[in-house]
């Protein structure tokens, strides 16, 4: 079995937002809707503070809350773990925005531009009417993903086969991979370093794994 | 450790959703304190009819919020997982069996549609724990306090239209007594459960309403319930208040809930990166 995961390397971000830039222009998506942020944070108190930069977005979760309480059958789960919106079928009820522990869904309820109220040539030509009033969110790239493999590539390792915001990270902070394959690179990372992932006492189990230091020798 | 923004209020629900939790409780609890006091009750029509078009109201509230409101059948696709489909089926069967009794005048078919009701308010309940993202909506006992709120509105509001039309026994007053005091330990349990779980500011502003649905929806109402019964010439009148309390509190309180105090949990590090380890 493939679960298609996603490791950030905490140690590795500088917040450049290049990742969030990457995934608006590939996907298109409206002012103000993010599907990969970065999350500037400020730790401690002075004078040890520590600044942290942290991706976020779908955790494409084994246990998806966000698909258990969706009314319509809109949101779905891929046999590879990706976590999908059917926008023909949604009804915009953002049940699974507020199901959701990492905030990771939107809804815009009217089309919205850049620059105004009008779209700039490169917004109407990508504008979609089938994404308003529904609920949005990563997608993991699943087209170059499935595009990619399609064509006998790798994803996380050959571009054209990995998610938007991984092959824009100037400093490889951010890495995509199968997660159940022992000799991909996510799961040599696991590895070699150790790692959380977010609220993990709520039982989804995310798959957004984030390194935050090197095992210690000898530590399995 | 937890570190990061701060938690904010979800802004996907909003006044309209908090209506169908309002609406819809107390026409539930309407439902279930006419059928309980239905031996008793003359006109049984108009309480029916007054419940089916509360929980309708409050449904036709939710439908304005959604983004394809043209779709909305297919809130019915997934009984499997959703309490929002289930609270959907359970209101068509609840409607389909409320309007049937008044059509053939068939009271047990009431019954049945109260029973129905018990069952929607419940999903209610299910819905807001079902939301993982909401710490204050997650915590399991938010149920019993969803189910027994609409209890005690909808039977304040029995009371207070009964009161009004000179036909209050003391069935109905009763089932009041039993609500309010249900609620009352539903949500004490409720908020005890909250201290470590939710946002200190979904309990600043969740706090002045419980306290508002304890002295006034709870005490003031028994207050008044026992004058009335103790004094029969403010029968009509402390009926009506007390009815009234009971159910303005309630609706304060999950309007909060809902459009207030749903505060997400922000994001948090367990751990810190250590940075040149690599």
């Amino acid at each position: 079995m493939t679960r298609w995961a996603m490791v950030a390397d905490l140690r590795r971000c500088v917040g450049c937002q290049t990742c969030t830039a990457a995934c608006k222009h590939t996907n298109a998506t409206p002012p103000e809707v993010q599907w990969r942020r970065v999350l500037d944070m400020e730790v401690g108190e002075y004078p040890e503070v520590q600044r942290v930069f942290v991706p976020v977005g779908c955790m494409h979760c084994a246990d998806p809350p966000c698909m258990h309480v969706c009314p319509s059958t809109a949101t779905k789960q891929r046999a590879d773990g990706i976590v999908t919106i059917d926008y023909d079928l949604c009804i915009g009820c953002a049940y699974c925005a507020v199901a959701c522990p990492y905030q990771a869904r939107y809804k815009t309820d009217a089309p919205s531009f850049a620059y105004g109220e009008g779209p700039i040539q490169s917004e109407a030509a990508r504008f979609d009417d089938g994404r308003i009033g529904v609920a949005t969110k990563c997608t993991f790239c699943s087209d170059r993903v499935d595009a990619g493999l399609e064509q006998g590539l790798t994803p996380g390792i050959d571009p054209q086969a990995t998610p938007a915001c991984v092959n824009s990270c100037i400093a490889k902070a951010l890495h995509f991979g199968d997660a159940e394959d022992p000799a991909s690179n996510v799961s040599q990372l696991l590895a070699e370093n150790q790692f959380f992932r977010m609220h993990e006492e709520l039982g989804t189990d995310p798959g957004f794994y984030y390194l935050w230091d090197k095992k210690a020798e000898g530590a399995a | 450790m937890s570190f990061g923004p701060r938690p904010w209020q979800q802004l996907h629900w909003d006044e309209r959703a908090a209506a169908n939790f309002i609406l819809g409780g107390t026409g539930a609890g309407l439902l279930v304190a006419w059928a309980v006091s239905a031996a008793v009750t003359p006109v049984w029509q108009a309480y029916l009819l007054a419940g089916m078009a509360s929980i309708g109201l409050g449904l036709g509230a939710v439908w304005l919020e959604i983004g394809r409101k043209l779709r909305a059948i297919n809130v019915f696709f997934h009984p499997q997982t959703s309490w929002m489909t289930r609270e959907a089926m359970v209101a068509v069967l609840l409607f389909g069996s409320g309007l049937a009794a008044l059509a053939f005048g068939l009271r047990a078919l009431g019954f049945v549609a109260a029973l129905l009701a018990l069952g929607f308010v419940y999903c209610q309940g299910r819905i807001l724990h079902a939301s993982k993202g909401i710490p204050a909506w997650r915590e399991p006992s938010v149920t019993a306090f969803i189910v027994t709120t609409g209890l005690a509105e909808g039977a304040g509001a029995f009371l207070a239209a009964s009161a009004v039309a000179g036909s209050a026994h003391r069935a109905g007053l009763a089932f009041f007594a039993l609500a309010a005091v249900a609620r009352v330990l539903a949500w004490s349990r409720y908020r005890a459960r909250l201290e470590h779980g939710a946002s200190r500011r979904a309990l600043e502003v969740l706090d002045p309403a419980g306290r508002m649905l304890v002295q006034l929806g709870t005490i003031v109402p028994l207050v008044l319930a026992v004058a009335g019964l103790a004094f029969s010439e403010f029968a009509a009148p402390a009926g009506i208040f007390a009815g009234l309390l009971a159910l303005g509190t309630g609706w304060a309180l999950k309007f909060v809930l809902v459009t207030r105090a749903a505060f997400n949990q922000g994001f948090s590090l367990p751990k810190l990166p250590v940075r040149g380890s690599r």
